[in-house]
């Protein structure tokens, strides 16, 4: 083998041992994390001959730094965008040295902090937070190292960076490193170290600073390639493995796809499904590269079982041994992202590895100052709040708590109408109520209900402006069928505000946990067999999606009563209009609260056309031809 | 349908030799895990997806992981090449070659306007040659076929802007990117959700390097176009670039002639439009052995960056890749 040859296949066994590093790095605006960043990259060689001569260039056309290199200009491909008001949450910077190769997560806005921190370290095994020598401690110090912490982070570099600006001062760097780790270690800090820095002349960053002979510890990049962060021993944890995908390419064969989150296997070990419970015994561990006698934590495989039984994406394969946890309510701690607001009682979508759900929040325990770490009581989330709330999902799910496991733990929630990932938590317990009370089955059930009734049950949902005329037709309605001999129930929004939701009132919040009853209410009507009328203003999209899942297909049907904002003020039967436009009702639905018409009614009454009767006869032949009517079938 | 193991030579990482005690994933078998996932993922929450084949090194590494997510099954989506006409003969070779291997259905697009105009990099200029080719026919091909997500193998090292790029870039009925729309990526949770129309792009290389890249090619011996290796081949030098004399639809300027050089590429293109470097590496271990050593980056070879104006923010809204 030539000297090259030999040199080359040893670099790459050495490439292909060589492990990765994720970690995040957080400062305040103008400690000098950008230089910091540019110079490890620098140190790393990871830039090459034409980034570099560009660099000097810039340097000295823009640079803050005189005649020097300014490193921070490394890292500027986003300020222009920024200006465009292009929304940046997290940049990942890469390089890699002998030992290691590394990807950096960089959070440059300032604004969206709090959302834009979470995203950034909920990937990093290790956060360098970086202090500016002269300012010490800062309550951003704090903030950071507070959302690092929720995150399960356990493993912090503290940069205390200018070093050079105080003289490379022992008694500084000591005592900021005192006072950090006073307040960071009881927040799960467990692994702090700390080295003083001068990130623009490269103290300490790759090698020992004859600046700092008192300094004994690891400089920067040492300390970076060769430390083992502390990922809560997931490894050595029990075997975890969310199914993705079901692979089936024909009938002799069927995979079930994913990554191992915790733990190992191999062929032979009992296993059990969670959500269902079930056990069988893996059989083989698929890869391309040929079947696999054992597989660990973080590699992505296909495993088969020797038992056929019931798999879907979202189930949960753990050691029979030892079985994740399965609940359905839940206490978490969650981050909000969206726009707007998040209110208890809406409804979501839950992602959790491989598995979703709906889920309500309800209720709304307390918000975290992320800068004082104070809980006060709050009514709703705004965007980069953190609070800490009580989820109820539609069904159970397989999980583990967000501190022994990242991945059986962190969820997003998702805003059902726009799509937009809007929050994003961190399960801690199963709350018990949840394991203990059953489903308990009845006899008698819905369709017995509606056999001795003879027709089928069914929700008829009034939606429109106050004084569009819902009740006026649900009423004519249901007189009609009435007349004809069915069972029906009428619930109207004004007569259930006197009773059952008399404690609620008209903000966002409590409008959602109004529909939300009223949904509750009138699916155990039809539950019991009735045809059911709602007449709700019920102005969110969302709430009426929330209503309409609680229902089985074509049981609910939206009736959207069309009526534009003009002539139901015109009409104004009540006087509220003009005691909104006075300014004397607050919230009023179409003054100053929304109202989202649906954009794909199941039937529409247009009452500009038709008078209540007219609307009531429409929808009676509506109803004949859906063969509600009538059982039979 | 079962293959047999992989005998290889190739050194491989701790954990496919299957010894007990503690294992440490090494930074490839983590980036490999990692796409696997993200192509798993798309496949579980889309409808349609396609793999944007171009036959470069970043999108034959992307195919051989999508294999890999779904073996022993083929990957369940086809691969889709957009063809400006003006590639290489070597990677059409390769493209037929990879279809038949891979076992997936081939589709290949070219953008029939650009074909009745003839547009060419020669009287149109690099920016319209690569709007109407690329631009304008994945656009097309996208809305004809009514894929709902296309795999693309975009790496955010490639240069500044990406760097803060998603893994799941989401698209408008018009197949605009909306920055504002663009949903934060935790965890190892993608949010793919979406209405009718809506679609997303998909970069299951997202943190791979060059480096990378390479490295991985050589411990998984995946075959490469030999364009990646030093040749004779006949150049023409232009503005301070090398370019291959490919066919001979190139027209010569006054004085040119092609003479042979020992040339190999770094990117793949439109032969006009690439630049090869001068090298003698004519094997994979000597071309990484240069590209450890390389101190040019690898977007240096693409000309269309250096072709003023538009910038890659601005392709992208278009819906360049
Ligand atoms: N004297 C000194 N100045 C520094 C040091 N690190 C950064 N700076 C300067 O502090 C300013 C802000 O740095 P920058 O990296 O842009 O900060 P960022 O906002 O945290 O990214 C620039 O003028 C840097 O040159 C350091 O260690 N010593």
């Amino acid at each position: 083998m030539s000297a090259v040859a030999k040199e080359l296949s040893d670099y790459l066994a050495n490439q292909d041992a060589k492990s990765l590093l994720r970690f995040l790095t957080c400062g305040s605006v103008d400690d000098g994390k950008s230089t910091l960043i540019g110079r490890l990259l620098y140190q790393a060689q990871a830039l090459y001959e034409d980034q570099l001569s560009g660099l000097a260039e810039e340097s000295r056309k823009v640079g803050t730094r005189g005649e020097d290199l300014d490193y921070a200009l490394l890292l500027d491909g986003l300020s222009a965008e920024r200006e465009q008001g292009i929304t940046i949450d997290v940049a990942y910077r890469f390089f890699s040295t002998e030992r290691r190769k590394f990807i950096v997560a960089d959070t440059p806005g300032h604004e969206q902090y709090t959302r834009n921190m979470v995203t950034g370290a909920s990937t990093a095994d290790l956060a360098v937070i970086l202090i500016d020598a002269r300012k010490g401690l800062l309550t951003q110090t704090r903030r950071h190292s507070y959302i690092v912490s929720l995150l399960g982070i356990r493993n912090v570099v503290l940069a205390v960076n200018k070093m050079d600006l105080v003289d490379y001062a022992e008694e500084t760097f000591q005592s900021i490193e005192a006072d950090y780790r006073a307040f960071a270690e009881p927040l799960g800090l467990t692994h702090i170290h700390a080295i003083p820095l001068s990130a623009v002349n490269g103290d300490n960053v790759a090698e020992h600073s004859a600046n700092t002979p008192w300094y004994t510890g690891e400089p920067l990049l040492p300390y970076l390639e060769t430390v083992s962060p502390d990922r809560g021993a997931v490894n050595e944890a029990a075997f975890r493995f969310p199914v993705q995908w079901v692979n089936r390419p024909s009938l002799d064969f069927r995979g079930f796809a994913g990554t191992v989150v915790a733990g190992a296997v191999a062929p032979g070990d009992r296993i059990r499904v969670q959500p269902s419970g079930q056990e069988s015994t893996v059989q083989r561990i698929v890869s391309y590269d040929g079947d696999l006698d054992r597989v660990v934590t973080g590699q992505a495989v296909t495993l088969t079982l020797a038992d056929e039984i019931d798999i879907s994406r979202g189930d949960v394969i753990s050691a029979a041994t030892a079985p994740s946890e399965v609940a359905d309510q839940f206490e978490a701690t969650l981050v909000w992202m969206g726009e707007k607001p998040m209110l208890p009682g809406r409804s979501y979508r839950l992602k959790l590895g491989a598995s979703e759900a709906m889920a309500t929040i309800k209720p709304l325990k307390h918000r975290i100052d992320v800068n004082t770490l104070q809980k006060s009581p709050a009514r709703r989330l705004e965007m980069n709040d953190i609070g800490v709330v009580n989820l109820e999902l539609d069904r159970r799910i397989a999980f583990e708590p967000y501190q022994a496991n990242r991945d059986m733990g962190g969820f997003i929630l998702i805003d059902r109408i726009t799509n937009g990932t809007v929050g994003a938590g961190m399960l801690h317990f199963a709350l018990r109520r949840s394991q203990n009370i059953h489903w308990q089955a009845m006899d008698i059930d819905k369709s017995a209900h509606a056999t001795l009734k003879d027709q089928r049950p069914c929700a008829l949902w009034f939606t429109g402006l106050s004084g569009s005329g819902k009740s006026t037709i649900a009423n004519a309605l249901q007189r009609r069928l009435h007349q004809r001999g069915h069972h029906t129930y009428l619930l109207d929004g004004d007569n259930v505000r006197h009773g059952l939701n008399k404690d609620l009132g008209f903000t966002d919040a409590d409008r959602v946990e109004n529909i939300r009853r009223v949904a509750e209410v009138s699916k155990l009507m039809v539950d019991a067999g009735l045809i059911t009328l709602v007449s709700f203003i019920s102005p969110f999209r969302s709430e009426r999606e929330m209503a309409k899942s609680l229902f089985a297909d074509g049981e609910f049907l939206e009736v959207y009563v069309d009526t534009p904002l003009a002539v139901a003020e015109e009409r104004d039967v009540k006087g509220l209009y003009a005691k909104a436009r006075r300014g004397e009702l607050k919230n009023f639905t179409g003054i100053d609260s929304p109202y989202e018409a649906p954009e794909h009614p199941n039937m529409r009454i247009d009452t500009v056309e038709l008078s209540a009767d007219d609307a009531a006869e429409q929808l009676l032949a509506d109803l004949e031809a859906r063969g509600m009517l009538t059982v039979g079938d | 349908m079962q293959r047999s193991p992989k005998v290889s030579t190739i050194p491989r990482s701790a954990n496919h030799n299957n010894s007990l005690g503690p294992i440490m994933l090494s930074h490839l078998d983590r980036l490999e895990a990692e796409s696997i996932h993200i192509f798993r993922e798309v496949v579980a929450s889309v409808d349609k997806p396609v793999l944007l084949y171009s036959v470069g090194k970043d999108s034959t590494v992307m195919l051989h992981l999508a294999r890999k997510a779904f073996y022993p099954a083929p990957p369940p989506f086809p691969m889709m090449h957009i063809d400006s006409t003006w590639e290489f003969r070597d990677m059409y070779a390769m493209r037929a070659r990879m279809a038949e291997e891979s076992g997936m259905e081939l589709i290949v697009h070219s953008n029939p306007d650009a074909l009745a105009e003839n547009v060419n990099p020669f009287t149109h200029g690099s920016d319209v040659h690569s709007h109407m080719w690329g631009t304008q026919g994945l656009k097309q091909a996208l809305a004809k076929y009514q894929f709902d997500a296309a795999f693309g193998g975009g790496r955010r090292d490639e240069e500044k802007a990406r760097a803060k790029e998603r893994v799941l870039s989401f698209r408008n009925e018009q197949q605009r990117w909306d920055p504002k729309a663009q949903r934060p990526e935790l965890w190892h949770l993608y949010n793919i959700a979406k209405r009718k129309d809506e679609s997303f792009r998909a970069f299951p290389l997202s943190n791979w390097t060059e480096q990378d890249i390479w490295q991985y090619i050589f411990r998984e011996q995946i075959p490469i176009v030999p364009l990646y290796l030093a040749a004779e081949r006949p150049v023409v030098e232009r503005s301070g670039t090398l370019i291959v004399v490919d066919d001979d639809r190139m027209p010569l300027e006054d004085g040119e002639t092609p003479v042979m050089k020992s040339v190999r590429f770094r990117t793949l293109g439109c032969y006009p439009l690439t630049g090869a470097t001068p090298s003698n590496a004519t094997t994979l271990e000597a071309v990484i052995h240069e590209t450890l050593l390389a101190n040019t980056s690898e977007r240096q070879g693409r000309v269309i960056d250096r072709d003023g104006g538009a910038s890659m923010e601005q392709k992208k809204q278009e819906g360049y890749f």
